[in-house]
């Protein structure tokens, strides 16, 4: 167990390492950070004294092993715009991000095994046919496109006139299908309940909770259709096998046949992928942050790219590969902790 | 009245080029402690038939007529609520494939409890306990270990064996056995069949034995059916049978043993291969391969490639050969005319 945490650790480190290299290599082609952060007027002589403050115009292998040195030691240099620790800057929008992540995958969780072990069970019923065709559209349609229609229906609101508004039949339809848009789209609200650090919580108050909820949906649904049609394949797949044929023989219910006997080995390979997907997410919250102007790192990195912020961007990228990493492990650790024949480290059985 | 008593049964797929019928007029009893063995080639229908019994055929598969009481009850129409009480309690089933049947997600004690939980009103502690014992019954190593191992950590051998004691932990009144031994080790075959038979004995319970090992058929079984394309072609006493095989079919399968070839030469074989359900030969189905169509003239019987075949009696077996028929209409005649 403890070799297996320290051969991911060297893991991790090695990822940082690479994806260090590849961010400080792209940086020549981001823009001049000196123009972002002074202005059009101040003198090409004081850009040059600032440039040469910055050690921009030290060669690559130069400011990359400055660099790594100082990172060594945990200083991921300071932002160019916050004029403060990337690292700080990070830490600062980490929460609202992990919060934004963590609702979209307690929705995706809490729908696509009901819904997928459903239409795996039934997949004649018109019900399962429907969540089929729903999770191809919601699977084409791309996010920011799912977050803009989210806040044209529940925050800006539509009025159906559809039908005649003399009935009442049409009035009651059109009032049914109409909504009142009173969903908060913007930001994180302002009854943030402070945990820790830098650690405010959406999810502590109603207000908080609501603001979330919209952001949550729309990160939520590209992944959501693919994991139920993913949980579906494979329950429809194991429901084929021996020992759920011989569960069945055995008189058990069906209810433990497919919910303990199916469902387990359907997970197996499903948390493999929700594992890769989960850091996925982190890197999909960059659109739904921009649409729902959510104060998260996505949000933080579209910015530092448009400011040709180079520390943050990288330390950025390297956070998130170390998410990757993380997630990688905590999914392995579960893994092997939900199928016997996986045993972690080479320990005697 | 038989403890189990199969009249007629139908068995149908329903698939997209049509219907296939996979069972056509299957009947057979089984008393108290009798054991029966059912065999056949591959695709004859056999294993169908074992699931068919407790009604575990899955879609498109279904039972299209005919009936299987158990103790009076006709399981082929009662409800899944009412079968799952028999399902592994009065008739438990032992699959083909140990590496298969067993959860590879869930330990051998959990399977064993779950299933004795599900009939019987006891406390894991109780079952655990009946368990072990059922363990101890079929001569595992170490049995208290192995209540908490994984399939995955078990010999092919030792998780049929377990199979073995989970079919006899509710002590049930029939076992099916689907070719309980085919996917071992040749060395453990014997093994395995001596220990169901014993156990079997030691029980009384009975055992429908789906093999096409004729060997061990003759050894275990007190009545068989021979099955061909979906169909008995011959039934009844498994001595009678293989000591005097009427059926040109059965004739072959038992010429086909390898201790009926000459040492030297090559093994007998019944020419061609077993039809697809979906595509009969007309008449006899087995009219395509079989030697003995041409009548004593020389001429080829019409009624083979015509008319399906009817049973008779010959003996303590029952035969559906047109050959067989003929011959024993001779015989009656030249009795009569005596």
């Amino acid at each position: 167990m403890i070799a297996f945490l320290i051969k991911r650790l060297m893991h991790a480190v090695l990822v940082m390492f690479v994806i260090s290299v590849l961010a400080f290599a792209i940086q020549d082609n981001l823009g001049d950070p000196v123009q972002q952060m002074v202005g059009q007027s101040v003198p090409e002589s004081e850009r040059e004294a600032i440039r040469e403050r910055l050690g921009l115009n030290d060669s690559f292998l130069v400011q990359y092993v400055r660099f790594a040195k100082n990172a060594v030691q945990g200083d991921f240099g300071d932002s160019y715009f916050y004029r403060e620790p990337a690292l700080e800057v990070i830490a600062r929008h980490l929460p609202a991000t992990l919060e934004l992540v963590f609702a979209a995958t307690l929705i995706i969780v809490i729908f696509s095994v009901p819904i997928g072990v459903y239409s795996a069970i039934k997949p004649r019923s018109p019900l399962s046919r429907l969540f089929m065709g729903a999770s191809i559209i919601g699977i084409s349609i791309p996010v920011f496109l799912t977050a803009i229609l989210l806040i044209q229906i529940f925050s800006i609101g539509i009025t159906i006139t559809l039908f005649p508004e003399s009935t009442s039949w049409g009035a009651w339809l059109n009032g049914l299908l109409s909504t009142e848009g009173n969903m908060p789209s913007f930001g994180r609200g302002y009854n943030l309940v402070h945990v820790v650090g830098h650690w405010d919580t959406n999810l502590a108050t109603w207000n908080g909770l609501q603001h979330l909820v919209l952001p949550a949906v729309s990160l939520a649904s590209i992944m959501l259709p693919l994991f139920i049609r993913l949980i579906r394949a494979e329950m429809m797949e194991v429901l084929q096998s021996e020992y759920v044929k011989y569960a069945r023989a055995k008189g058990i219910s069906m209810r433990r046949v497919y919910f303990v006997h199916a469902l387990k080995n359907t997970m197996l390979p499903v948390i493999t992928v929700g594992g890769v997907q989960i850091g996925t997410m982190v890197a999909y919250t960059i659109l739904t942050e921009t649409v729902f102007q959510w104060p998260g790192m996505g949000l933080m990195f579209l910015d530092a790219i448009n400011r040709a912020d180079i520390p943050l961007i990288v330390t950025y990228l390297m956070i998130v590969g170390v998410i990757f990493v993380v997630t990688n492990t905590i999914v392995d650790l579960i893994y092997g902790f939900v199928n016997p024949t996986v045993k972690l480290t080479g320990k005697p059985a | 009245m038989a403890l189990l008593e199969v009249s007629h049964l139908d068995v149908r797929f329903a698939l997209r080029q049509g219907e296939v019928r996979a069972l056509r007029d299957i009947n057979f009893t089984l008393e108290r402690g009798e054991r029966l063995g059912i065999v056949g080639e591959s695709g004859a229908g056999k294993s169908v038939a074992a699931f068919s019994l407790l009604n575990l055929i899955a879609k498109p598969g279904y039972i299209a007529g005919g009936s299987i009481k158990f103790e009076g009850q006709t399981l082929n129409t009662m409800s899944e609520r009412g079968l799952r009480k028999v399902r592994g309690n009065r008739i438990s089933m032992i699959f083909q494939d140990p590496m298969m049947t067993l959860n590879p997600v869930l330990s051998i004690g959990e399977q064993m409890v779950e299933c004795l939980k599900a009939h019987r009103r006891i406390s894991t502690k109780e079952a655990r306990a009946i368990s072990l014992d059922k363990l101890r019954q079929v001569q595992i190593p170490s049995p208290e270990t192995r209540l908490d191992q994984y399939p995955h950590e078990l010999s092919g051998g030792m998780r049929q064996r377990i199979i073995i004691a989970i079919a006899l932990l509710l002590d049930p009144d029939i076992i099916i056995a689907d070719e309980p031994t085919t996917a071992l080790d040749v060395t453990i075959q014997a093994e395995i069949m001596a220990l169901l038979l014993e156990l079997c004995e030691q029980h009384n319970v009975g055992l429908i034995l789906i093999t096409h090992d004729l060997g061990v058929v003759s050894q275990v079984t007190q009545r068989m059916l021979v099955m061909y394309a979906g169909r008995v072609i011959e039934q009844g006493l498994t001595r009678e049978i293989i000591n005097d095989p009427q059926h040109p079919y059965t004739q072959g399968l038992i010429n086909a043993l390898p201790q009926m070839a000459t040492p030297g030469e090559k093994l007998n074989q019944i020419r061609g291969s077993m039809p697809s359900l979906s595509n009969l030969p007309s008449g006899c189905a087995f009219h395509p391969r079989c030697d003995f169509i041409n009548r004593a003239d020389g001429q080829p019987r019409p009624a083979c490639t015509q008319q399906v075949p009817e049973f008779v009696e010959s003996g303590n077996c029952r035969v559906a050969c047109h050959m067989v028929a003929e011959m024993l209409e001779d015989r009656r005649l030249k009795e009569e005319t005596r």
